[in-house]
């Protein structure tokens, strides 16, 4: 297949659909591939990066007359009538905002794939556009934040005097809202996040930022990993939450979606002059009408001091990263349609299915919806918190046990005792030694490296075999049945003394470490 | 040679067996240590000779016959213990170690019951307390002998695959342990007041006997998963075996050693016990699966494990700057701490840090993966301990699992119902991806299911260790 990637048309949009990576990949599946000259400019990519990785370049008619393009933007209908009839185009479409698509795709007899479409399961993650631009737009979101921000994000302390952390507040902790708050988390910033499912607990909290929730119960969740339009009731409990972090927020980042419609209020005009002057609030749905009712999409407006970031190509603004994202998701998806002469359009494919608009002159209506239940917090699919502590067996006080130490300890005392008023002399004195050897031994052997626990075993298989000399001694003069057991005695105790200290060498020349032995306190274990 | 002289000898020579445990507490005296203790072996046993050649003057005048018995069993032992100890491979440790153990068992065995026949000084008479104290002796050296030689035997046999591994546990087991070791206590009566040692051998080799049965129940009703414990606590066994033939002999080396392996025996086990939340006791009588067969009770985890290809983990290596490789008991099984001493070199030249964690169970040996390690190349300080790395996990980019299953489970810390709940495990979920190499689905050794591979962080690399690794060497390699 000859696949082509012109340069996007849209004012401001610097993206391109193919990088050399993607390139590289779509050339390994038996592609050969075009790109318009100056495509990948606005990304950071000249022309000789594309032709050093084997692509064509070429005039804009011949990228789009290609048997398969690659888009970001959705096309013009120009565009679309510069295509061959029959071809493939993937890209973002969004229909439901220019209708007008559509019709001119199916007339040109397209299979169009919608990029937005592709289903969010777990075998499609690797070609989903929206969460690779989601995750982009939402760290850019912050960094714009930062930009029209008059302060610091983290806490500063200094002779000049100190100043607490911003206080941020992310609404909505879908893919875009995780990574804003993961943003402004190192940037040093406070954040709280909102979030009508409460799926989303687990994740903010994970990432360390503190949970809001309302006082209703309802979930929001929409299926599909996104949020469903919320009752009157809840809604007014959640502007109530939002006028009182108002009180202390100073910087706000927006991020509902609800798909294929426009983005729902969040804060309207009275909740969002509710906010102190001098606070920023950056609103990621402004392409869709916003969350915020003082956005104006792609402009920066001040309202009474505060400062309304409606920019709508935040993951442009980072498209050298992007591009590669967007690219290698792209890639990934034409993966999945078949390498080479195997290459097509699979109607019964469930990734490639519910993203295609159009296909042989004919536009296809979304099939039956089957979203896999959403991740869940289920008790056991999830790690437990971060300060789990194993709880250890013996749970009786200190003091309980150290009575009891001394108690049993005063037992044994008064057990010794009777053994000295009984016991032969001589036995005593054995005894004696032997207790002495038990501590020092138990004192020797607390400071072995864990990590040479195994040749420890080896080395007190080897000295146990000390007790060759007790065989030995038994040896008599003649061949009675006691030398003979003092005999193989020596011989088994012999196999342990030279079997253990020479597996034990063999296996101590085996350490060897990487960095100069200066630092003797490694591995000591207490 | 006079008696003074060989109790100084005895002295240094246990005075080096101290120096050379004392050498292990770090790698660079470790090696020291091991010479020192072959410089005490040497001493206490040539001392021994002259000693028992005569050089004392008043015991025995050596016979050809005599010197030609005892060199020739030295030498056969010390020629088998040579060759066991070069062909071993390092994954075989284990079984070796076992078995070792049960020779001690069994010369403590053989010791005792000579000695019970010909004591070594009849020239001094005993008072009767010093002859019923000297039969006590012997009866429980004999007893920790022959317990320890069945049991490491048994021991051996579960650790090589030739029993299985399941714990056998017998109806009203408890009773049938007291029991036996109440009528080795009470068999003691008959030698005590026999007269003559032929009289009273048939009541000794039935203590021996009782005991040896003995080892093999407590051993056999011992799960696999607990053989590390066990074979510590055989370790401690055969140590108090050799210092029970030490009173035996009135040897005060043969007690001071007894007692320095006993303690160590007992340390680790004290350690595993702790790595492993669990007493002492629960582990010798049996624990895991007691509770209502072996199908763990913990509720199985919902979600799916996502499978991951090689080139996808190769990918993220390459990516990685912290790479953490979690090492179990697969890992030996696959024989592929080489190909993994590989990919580690592969990514250190890459530029990202490469580290070992190593909980203390990991394995069938404590410190068995630090030795596997060691022997594929693997410097010794990239490898670190539980308690070392366990905070590092969050700023780790990939962690590698290799073969390692209960170890890793996060239903330790927070299922209650998890037979394991409790343990302290290596807290590998909290970085940024986990990828388990794992030969097949299907739960750890332990039988208990693991939620860290249904996480969402978790992906599966499912194959043979040794080669998914060997594919992802090849794979990063490339560049």
């Amino acid at each position: 297949m000859r696949i082509g990637a012109p340069e996007e048309s849209l004012p401001g949009e610097r993206r391109v659909a193919v990088t050399p990576q993607s390139i590289k990949k779509l050339r390994e599946l038996g592609h050969e591939v075009v790109v318009e000259h100056g495509a990948g400019h606005h990304s950071g990519i000249e022309d000789e990066e594309y032709a050093a990785v084997g692509a064509q370049l070429v005039s804009r008619d011949e990228a789009f007359a290609a048997e398969v393009v690659l888009k970001v933007r959705p096309p013009t209908l120009a565009e679309v009538e510069r295509m061959k009839e029959g071809a493939i185009l993937v890209s973002l479409l969004q229909p439901e905002r220019n209708p007008e698509l559509l019709d001119a795709l199916v007339r040109k007899k397209l299979s169009a794939v919608a990029l937005e479409r592709v289903p969010r399961i777990t075998r499609a993650q690797k070609m989903d556009v929206l969460s690779s631009m989601a995750n982009a737009a939402g760290y850019r979101a912050v960094i714009a934040a930062a930009e029209h921000y008059q302060g610091f994000f983290g806490p500063q302390v200094t002779a000049a005097g100190t100043t607490p952390p911003a206080k941020v507040l992310i609404i909505g902790a879908g893919v875009a809202g995780l990574a804003a708050i993961a943003a402004a988390k190192a940037l040093g910033a406070e954040v709280r996040a909102f979030d009508t499912r409460a799926a989303a607990r687990e994740q903010v909290e994970s990432l360390g930022a503190t949970f809001l929730q309302v006082e209703i119960e309802e979930s929001g969740d929409g299926g599909g990993g996104y949020a469903k339009e919320m009752s009157k009731e809840f809604i007014e409990a959640e502007m109530k939450l939002f006028r009182k972090q108002a009180e202390e927020v100073t910087i706000v980042v927006t991020t509902a979606l609800v798909p294929g419609k426009k983005a729902p209020i969040l804060l309207p005009r009275d909740v969002a002059e509710a906010f102190k002057p001098g606070t920023v609030i950056v609103d990621m749905a402004a392409e869709q009408g916003g969350n915020c009712e003082l956005t104006l999409p792609g402009e920066v407006v001040s309202h009474q001091g505060i400062t309304v970031v409606g920019w709508t190509d935040l993951p442009s603004r980072m498209a050298r990263v992007t591009s590669k994202f967007f690219a290698a998701n792209v890639a990934a998806l034409l993966a999945e349609m078949g390498s080479g002469a195997a290459f097509r359009i699979d109607l019964e494919s469930e990734v490639i299915r519910p993203a295609l608009l159009a296909h042989a002159g004919e536009a296809l209506p979304p099939p039956p919806r089957k979203d896999p239940a959403p991740a869940e917090a289920k008790r056991s699919t999830k790690p437990p918190p971060p300060d789990a502590k194993p709880k250890q067996e013996h749970i009786t006080s200190p003091t309980r046990r150290a009575w009891g130490t001394t108690l049993a300890g005063m037992a044994m005392i008064g057990l010794l005792f009777v053994l000295g008023r009984f016991a032969p002399a001589a036995f005593l004195q054995h005894f004696t030694v032997f207790i002495l050897a038990c501590f020092v031994g138990w004192q020797v052997i607390w400071s072995v490296s864990p990590a040479l626990h195994t040749p420890l075993m080896s080395v007190t298989n080897a000295i146990s075999g000390i007790i060759v000399v007790g065989g030995m001694l038994q040896i008599g003069e003649g061949l009675d049945l006691a030398s003979i057991l003092g005999a193989l005695a020596v011989l088994f105790a012999a196999i342990n003394v030279a079997g253990g200290f020479l597996v034990t060498q063999r296996m101590l020349r085996m350490f060897r470490r990487d960095g100069p032995p200066s630092d003797a306190g490694h591995g000591g274990h207490r | 040679m006079n008696a003074g002289t060989v109790t100084i000898a005895y002295l240094v020579a246990g005075v080096l067996f101290i120096r050379s445990l004392g050498g292990l507490s770090r790698q660079e005296t470790a090696g020291l240590g091991n010479l020192f203790g072959m410089i005490g072996m040497a001493i206490a046993v040539v001392v021994t000779a002259v000693v028992w050649s005569g050089g004392s003057g008043d015991t025995v005048v050596v016979t050809p016959t005599a010197l030609g018995i005892l060199a020739g069993a030295t030498t056969l032992g010390a020629v088998i213990g040579a060759y066991l100890a070069q062909r071993v491979e390092m994954t075989g440790m284990p079984e070796l170690v076992a078995i070792l153990h049960s020779f001690v068992g069994l010369a403590a065995v053989l010791v005792g019951i000579s000695s019970y026949l010909a004591p070594p000084d009849a020239s001094t008479p005993l008072t009767p307390a010093e002859h019923v104290v000297h039969l006590v002796e012997i009866g429980i050296g004999v007893a920790v002998g022959a317990l320890t030689f069945t049991g490491s035997v048994v021991a051996w046999g579960k650790l090589r695959g030739s029993i299985s591994g399941k714990p056998l546990l017998l109806p009203g087991r408890h009773v049938i342990n007291l029991a036996m070791a109440l009528g080795s206590v009470g068999a003691l009566v008959p030698i005590v007041e026999s007269a003559d040692p032929w009289q009273g051998l048939p009541w000794l080799l039935g203590i021996t006997a009782l005991a040896a049965i003995l080892g093999v129940h407590l051993v056999m009703a011992i799960g696999g998963a607990d053989m590390p414990v066990v074979v510590s606590l055989l370790n401690s066994y055969s140590g108090w075996a050799a210092a029970a033939a030490g009173f035996v002999l009135a040897n005060d080396l043969l007690i001071v050693t007894g007692a320095l392996v006993g303690a160590s025996g007992t340390i680790l086990s004290i350690i595993m016990c702790r790595a492993m939340n669990r007493s002492i006791l629960n582990v010798v009588f049996g624990g895991f699966g007691t509770e209502g067969g072996a199908p763990a009770a913990g509720t199985a985890p919902e979600g799916e494990m996502r499978e991951i290809a090689a080139d996808e983990v190769a990918d993220r290596l390459k990516a990685a700057k912290e790479v953490v490789v979690v090492p179990g008991y697969g890992m030996a099984v696959a024989r592929a701490q080489g190909p993994v001493n590989e990919l580690c070199r592969a990514l250190r030249e890459n530029g990202a840090r490469v580290r070992f964690a190593i909980h203390p169970v990991a394995g069938r040996l404590p410190g068995h993966m630090n030795v596997l390690l060691a022997e594929a190349g693997v410097p010794y300080d990239l490898v670190l301990e539980m308690e070392h790395i366990n905070q590092d996990f969050e700023k780790t980019d990939v962690v590698l699992v290799i073969g390692a299953n209960d170890i890793v489970n996060p239903g330790a810390l927070d299922d209650a119902s998890s037979p394991i709940y409790g343990m302290p495990v290596l807290e590998v979920w909290k970085s940024k991806l986990v990828v388990v190499s794992k030969r097949g689905k299907g739960a750890g050794y332990a039988g208990i299911e693991n939620p860290l591979f249904f996480l969402p962080g978790t992906r599966m690399l499912y194959g043979d260790a040794r080669k998914s690794i060997e594919a992802l060497v090849s794979l990063v390699r490339k560049g």
